[in-house]
């Protein structure tokens, strides 16, 4: 007789082997899980938004012949002294500190190739970015490390940023291993600590105090540098329309798929929005208050293809930012060091610890021997080549939606393939008139 | 010296003028009239220059200041000297919240009281207050010297790294990692220098002031210390 049939051993789709995993991590550590990079579980993003293209009504444009224009000003509002993109792809505020100099070379020369900008992080300004990057935009975080009146000068830009480690609101960390002589001597801070970075600003709390602080940035700056105000992605309306209200020239919004900096994962995966949900809300609140366009708009937040800056500007964004991505043109998380990932008890395109200073490519580093494996002038033509494949697709969907500049798309350009993008985005779901939460059935 | 009424000349005008003046001027004394309150008077100086300023001022004035003196004859409102840089910013009356907040040089001299979150994560100014400082204060403060000849409120030093506080009077309570430290020579040399540089040496022995500091117990995360936070 044959034996009795066994059932196929099946593992729970709650309890899966990431979350056993994690859970025997916490039994044995007592400390929850810190990492770098943005949100990893699957999140409605823009990959579920088609373009429409030309038809019978919409005349495309010839490609590699009639002109798409990509160009981007920033900070027409208060600013003496706009910024000119020539791309609308812009680099995020990521430190010195959390990168190496090196890194930080490598973007300011691949932004600066394309004509468009960098961004310091939670460290100051270092000269190897200043040197190398043509427009380059300072922040000003909670910590203010690394904060003087000199860099505000010399800055193109000022970024008040209320995201830490995409974190709306839960500051970060840059662990001990990373706080060289020279990271510590540019935070003021004892080598080797752990090194906190605030999740409020020291010097003023709510929109009515930033509206002041941001009148002491221009009188400090006479009043010629665009002021930016970063949020991260939780409350878009509300926050968007408190910024402009507070005197912004430019907002800037980060979607919960982005961050390259240090932070709890439980903090990455479960706070904000997905920049598909954060857009609409902000480009109403700029519209509501007859400012979209004159304060310029800029998302972030998982960014990846041309498509996905087609679709962020179409849903009325002026810009985008990349961080995660722009990492991993210069070399993050490349399958050709495998073996290294595989001893950092890793595999390539899943590292994820780069707070802890062991980055094999050389990026979010402070070591120098590891450091040194990126050389500047490569990283950033890679970076260059990236922003030019970006910014072509681009266009190239532009044109094929009539448009002659990027800005030119629009909503009534896309549909969704899912109802939930369909009602984040406010477009229609494909071969429907149904926009969830805004048309009827 | 030249003297400007805030109440005809624009604030933006002024600040403008005080940071163009050419290197060699002989126009280093600057007297601001009718201030009422207005935000970022004298902010972002860079230069050897005196400015007083007749009345009470509102947020961050002296902000970012680099080399000039400020001296305000009336109140301060928040982030007076914020950041400040170098040079000496001087309040005869009260500071509201942070006051020398984040600063990396120079010194700040209150003469009446600060509120709560004075020296805010300073790195590196010596501010001395004559009167008492609210709660918070020196959150997160980095580097530099907080001289209280007054109180302190709530959480003083709350996540301390290197700075120093001295305070004469009663601490109400002491934050995460801030513990009292022995006051030797060094220390009331240090305070009797920095006295002494605010032009109020003498009133005051340093030996009565008791210092505090960082434990280090939190430099570098332990999930056993979860329960200070």
């Amino acid at each position: 007789m044959d034996a009795t049939p066994i059932t196929t051993p099946r593992k729970s789709a709650t309890f899966d082997d990431y979350t056993l995993s994690e859970i025997r991590r916490a039994a044995a550590t007592g400390i929850y899980d810190i990492r770098g990079g943005g949100a990893k579980r699957k999140l409605p993003n823009f990959d579920d938004l088609l373009f429409l293209g030309a038809s019978m009504s919409r005349y495309p444009l010839e490609g590699y012949r009639e002109k798409c224009e990509t160009d981007v000003w920033l900070g027409t509002r208060f600013a003496e002294n706009p910024i000119h993109l020539k791309i609308p792809v812009t680099i995020a505020g990521m430190s010195f500190g959390s990168l190496s100099a090196q890194a930080k070379e490598s973007l300011g020369r691949g932004a600066s190739k394309m004509g468009t900008s960098t961004t310091t992080g939670d460290g100051g300004m270092t000269e190897e970015e200043r040197g190398h990057s043509s427009i380059l935009v300072y922040q000003l975080l909670p910590s203010r490390y690394g904060m003087n009146p000199d860099d505000l000068r010399r800055a193109d830009a000022i970024e008040v940023s209320l995201v830490k480690a995409r974190s709306p609101a839960g500051g970060g960390m840059l662990l001990g291993q990373k706080i060289s002589d020279r990271v510590a001597q540019m935070r003021t801070l004892p080598k080797g600590i752990d090194q906190r970075s605030a999740c409020r600003h020291p010097d003023w709390t709510g929109p009515d105090d930033l509206e002041i602080k941001i009148e002491e940035l221009r009188e400090i700056t006479d009043w010629k540098k665009p002021i930016y105000i970063k949020v991260g992605a939780s409350r878009p309306y509300y926050d968007t329309a408190l910024a402009v209200k507070a005197g912004a020239d430019v907002v800037v919004l980060d979607g919960m798929q982005g961050g390259t900096a240090a932070t709890q994962e439980v903090f990455i995966e479960h706070i904000g929005l997905p920049l598909l949900g954060a857009i609409r809300p902000a480009v109403q609140a700029l519209q509501d208050l007859g400012m979209h366009r004159k304060v310029q708009l800029i998302v972030s937040g998982g960014i990846r293809t041309g498509a996905d800056v087609a679709k962020a500007l179409a849903l009325g964004a002026d810009a985008v930012s990349v961080g995660t991505a722009a990492l991993v043109a210069i070399g993050d998380n490349d399958p050709a060091l495998e073996e290294e990932y595989q001893r950092l008890g890793t595999t390539a395109g899943a590292y994820d610890d780069w707070h802890e200073g062991k980055c094999p490519a050389g990026i979010s580093t402070q070591t120098p021997e590891l450091a040194a494996r990126l050389d500047p002038a490569l990283g950033g033509r890679r970076l260059a080549n990236y922003l030019a494949v970006l910014t072509l697709e681009a266009q190239t969907i532009a044109r094929a939606c009539g448009k002659s500049h990027v800005h030119n798309l629009e909503p009534e350009d896309l549909v969704a393939l899912s109802v939930e993008a369909a009602a984040m985005a406010q477009v229609p779901l494909a071969g429907t008139k149904w926009i969830p939460g805004v048309t009827g059935a | 010296m030249p003297e400007v009424d805030l109440g005809i000349t624009p604030l933006r005008e002024l600040n403008g003028t005080l940071h163009n003046l050419p290197a060699d001027t002989n126009e280093t004394h600057w007297i601001v009239d009718n201030p009422a309150g207005r935000h970022a008077i004298a902010a972002g100086l860079d230069a050897p220059l005196k400015v007083e300023i007749n009345g009470p001022v509102g947020y961050y004035c002296a902000g970012m200041n680099k080399l000039a003196t400020v001296q305000v004859h009336g109140s301060a409102g928040v982030g007076v000297a914020e950041n400040m840089m170098s040079g000496f910013v001087h309040v005869s009356g009260d500071a509201s919240q942070a006051a020398g907040a984040t600063g990396r040089g120079g010194l700040l001299r209150v003469d009446g009281n600060a509120s709560s979150r004075c020296g805010i994560s300073m790195k590196g100014i010596d501010i001395v207050v004559k009167g008492s400082v609210g709660h918070m204060s020196a959150f997160m403060a980095q580097a530099g010297n907080l001289i209280v000849f007054g109180d302190a409120g709530d959480a003083l030093g709350d996540s301390i790294y290197e700075a120093r506080l001295f305070v004469r009077g009663n601490v109400k309570s002491l934050g995460a990692d801030c513990i009292e430290k022995a006051m030797r020579d060094e220390h009331k040399a240090a305070v009797h220098d920095i006295l002494t540089r605010a032009g109020i040496n003498g009133q005051i022995d340093p030996s009565e002031f008791k210092r505090y500091g960082s434990a280090r117990k939190l430099y570098n995360f332990n999930v056993d210390n979860a329960g200070a936070y």
